[in-house]
């Protein structure tokens, strides 16, 4: 990106003042590096965004942002439903409430070393990945509706672990104002053999090491401690999520026109939120969230069944939950008066600051847990949200490495079998349905997770906890 | 100047871009579905034996390949089909209707890289070029 373009605000914060048609500025929170490494279309995009009626303050992007569609990933951006804001299927993405979560298991490093062959090999039956893969479950269409009431609520009360686990899950498991009805035949139809499956892309099971701690306090209090072993389950909404945001972007681009709103891109079509598409969307997505939190609930039992085969004493205990694809009705103080908002969060993690009131007790004094993904050889990282998330960015953090190359330049220079043979030297075992895949998701292909994150702290969005190191890596 | 219909793929940052190029805009549409099935296997692995119809309709001509591409996409996941041919009967700039044929996913015969979740408007376009037809999107995978 032309650095020549932006007004530096501080050194990790700059503006695009607004002009042409901007209601607002936008801020990209980064490194001088990050930025002059960031694609063009960040800028275009997400000064796309700030053109949007009802928007807020100001549109930000993180400092993971790429290339999106309409908004940039790593976009977030707020609108007020009594201000004709809008909301935007594209603002939310494909994969609706793709997200994270963390579970920690409480054994030694040494310990998972000794079986990890067999427990990636275990790992890679159970939890189906890749292309077409199927889960044994089937659901009816009246179980279809439950789960997208009932989120990960409903995958525990059907057995998929445990009571405990929905107190570290956004909304507590269960996102409100989910309308099954909302949801078309074909979205439904398409979830049908997905639940209980990761995907593939960029979608992962990763077996890791808390390979260092940076805050001791916040770490204890995830319950945290170096070179013990945790897992991160990275997926979304499946093919449900998908066809939604397939068939309102569509429906969204005439309502757009119709509501007289000018689309300097077609993928940021979207809806007064106080309209009947706005809110049919709404009820869709937030239905979609539930598949979501009911889908990485059902791979986590899947999980706990694997490693109860090998470590029966261990019990995995759910760190958190994070959603990094939403649109979300949230309380935002703006020029000092409290209001009801819709923040679009697009490949962005909510990250409340310590003391929020939506924090469980147990998170009250360290914030919200934010897990970024690395590459399958970097590495990822655990942090929490900062109080001065909250003045910077709605409470919004980075939520991945970013990719710095494309898939097509990938797979041209790298190759799937060669990335699985060095990473195991390297102490590290992938297993995937696809040499191809991993070479798209080549450890290369990915910008500087270290850079990201460092960013992201120094800009006040989110704090650094540990950095956990891959060993297994289960790649859809 | 090309010379014949053909597909190709194009670089978009996060995900992937499918062309198809062709004299007519059937052809051009036909290429798509190719480019589609070539980012998630060798289409050439796929046998064209199972043939699954096709109606779109779309408000103009950029909508209809929209619909189009994810009407293929549904019908791969929904069916867990791969699809190598695709035999457009008509075209219109708001309708067309089709037969694509393809066959069940294979994992060892067709080494399926990555899913596709859906055709987007990023880099949307139908347009006629000197006498020939392209027909483009990013997928987003």
């Amino acid at each position: 990106m032309n650095i020549e373009l932006l007004k530096r605000r501080s050194e990790f914060e700059w503006e695009i003042s607004p002009h042409g048609q901007m209601r607002v500025p936008a801020v990209i929170y980064a490194s001088e590096g990050l930025i002059r490494a960031m694609d063009d279309k960040v800028y275009e995009q997400i000064r796309n965004v700030a053109t949007l009626p009802g928007v807020v303050k100001e549109v930000y992007a993180m400092p993971d942002a790429h290339w999106g569609y309409g908004f940039p990933i790593g976009g977030v951006a707020a609108f007020d439903p009594d201000a004709g804001g809008v909301i935007s299927a594209g603002g939310v993405g494909f994969d609706i409430s793709c997200g994270v979560r963390l579970l920690r298991t409480g054994l030694h490093v040494d310990d998972v070393l000794k079986v990890n062959e067999d427990l990636a090999e275990s790992l890679f039956r159970n939890i189906p990945a890749g292309v077409g893969s199927k889960s044994h479950i089937r659901l009816s269409d009246k179980e279809i509706d439950d789960v997208l009431l009932g989120g990960a609520r409903w995958a525990v009360s059907q057995g998929y672990g445990w009571p405990e686990d929905l107190n570290f899950i956004e909304e507590n498991g269960q996102m409100r104002g989910a309308k099954p009805e909302e949801v078309s035949p074909r979205a439904k139809e398409r979830q049908r053999p997905e639940m209980g499956t990761l995907g593939s892309g960029n979608h992962y099971l990763e077996v890791q090491e808390v390979s260092t701690i940076f805050d001791e306090k916040t770490a204890k209090a995830l319950g945290l401690n170096k070179n013990e072993v945790v897992i991160s389950i990275h997926c979304g909404s499946r093919g449900l999520g998908h066809q939604i945001g397939t068939e309102f972007l569509k429906e969204m681009v005439v309502a757009a026109a119709k509501a007289g709103i000018h689309l300097p891109d077609r993928e940021l079509a979207c809806a007064p939120i106080n309209s009947q598409v706005g809110q049919s969307y709404l009820g869709a997505m937030r239905a979609a969230i539930n598949c979501a939190l009911a889908n990485r609930q059902i791979i986590t039992h899947f999980t706990r069944e694997v490693f109860n085969e090998y470590f029966p004493e261990a019990k995995l205990e759910l760190v958190y939950d994070v959603s990094h694809n939403t649109c979300k009705e949230e309380w935002h103080v703006v020029d000092g008066k409290r209001k009801k908002l819709f923040v679009h969060r697009k490949g962005a993690t909510r990250a409340w600051g310590p003391g929020h009131s939506e924090l469980p007790y147990e998170l009250q004094k360290v914030g919200q847990p934010v897990f970024i993904g690395g590459s399958m050889a970097t590495g990822s990282y655990v942090l929490v949200g900062m109080k001065t998330s909250a003045e910077r960015s709605f409470n919004s953090a980075c939520h991945g490495a970013g990719r710095a190359m494309s898939r097509t330049q990938a797979v041209r220079k790298f190759q799937g079998n060669k990335i699985v043979h060095d990473l195991k030297v390297r102490g590290i075992l992938i297993r995937s349905p696809s040499f191809r895949g991993v070479a798209e998701e080549a450890p290369e292909a990915y910008k500087d997770v270290d850079a990201v994150v460092d960013s992201a702290e120094c800009a006040g969005l989110a704090k650094k906890v540990a950095r956990l190191k891959p060993l297994i890596c289960i790649k859809g | 100047m090309v010379s014949q219909k053909r597909w190709e793929h194009f670089s978009h940052e996060a995900d992937i871009g499918v062309r198809g190029i062709g004299p007519t805009l059937k052809d051009a549409f036909e290429m798509t579905g190719m480019a589609l099935t070539a980012v998630i296997t060798d289409p050439q692995s796929v046998h064209p034996q199972t043939p699954v119809p096709i109606k779109c309709r779309a408000p103009d001509r950029e909508l209809l390949l929209y619909e189009w591409l994810n009407h293929i996409i549904y019908e791969l996941d929904t069916r867990r089909l791969l699809f190598s041919k695709f035999d457009i009967k008509t075209i219109t700039d708001t309708e067309l209707e089709a037969t694509i044929y393809g066959e069940t996913v294979n994992h060892s015969q067709h080494k399926p890289a990555v899913d596709v979740k859906g055709a987007t408007m990023t880099e949307l376009r139908v347009c006629e070029e000197n006498g020939y037809w392209l027909a483009q999107c990013v997928v987003d995978v």
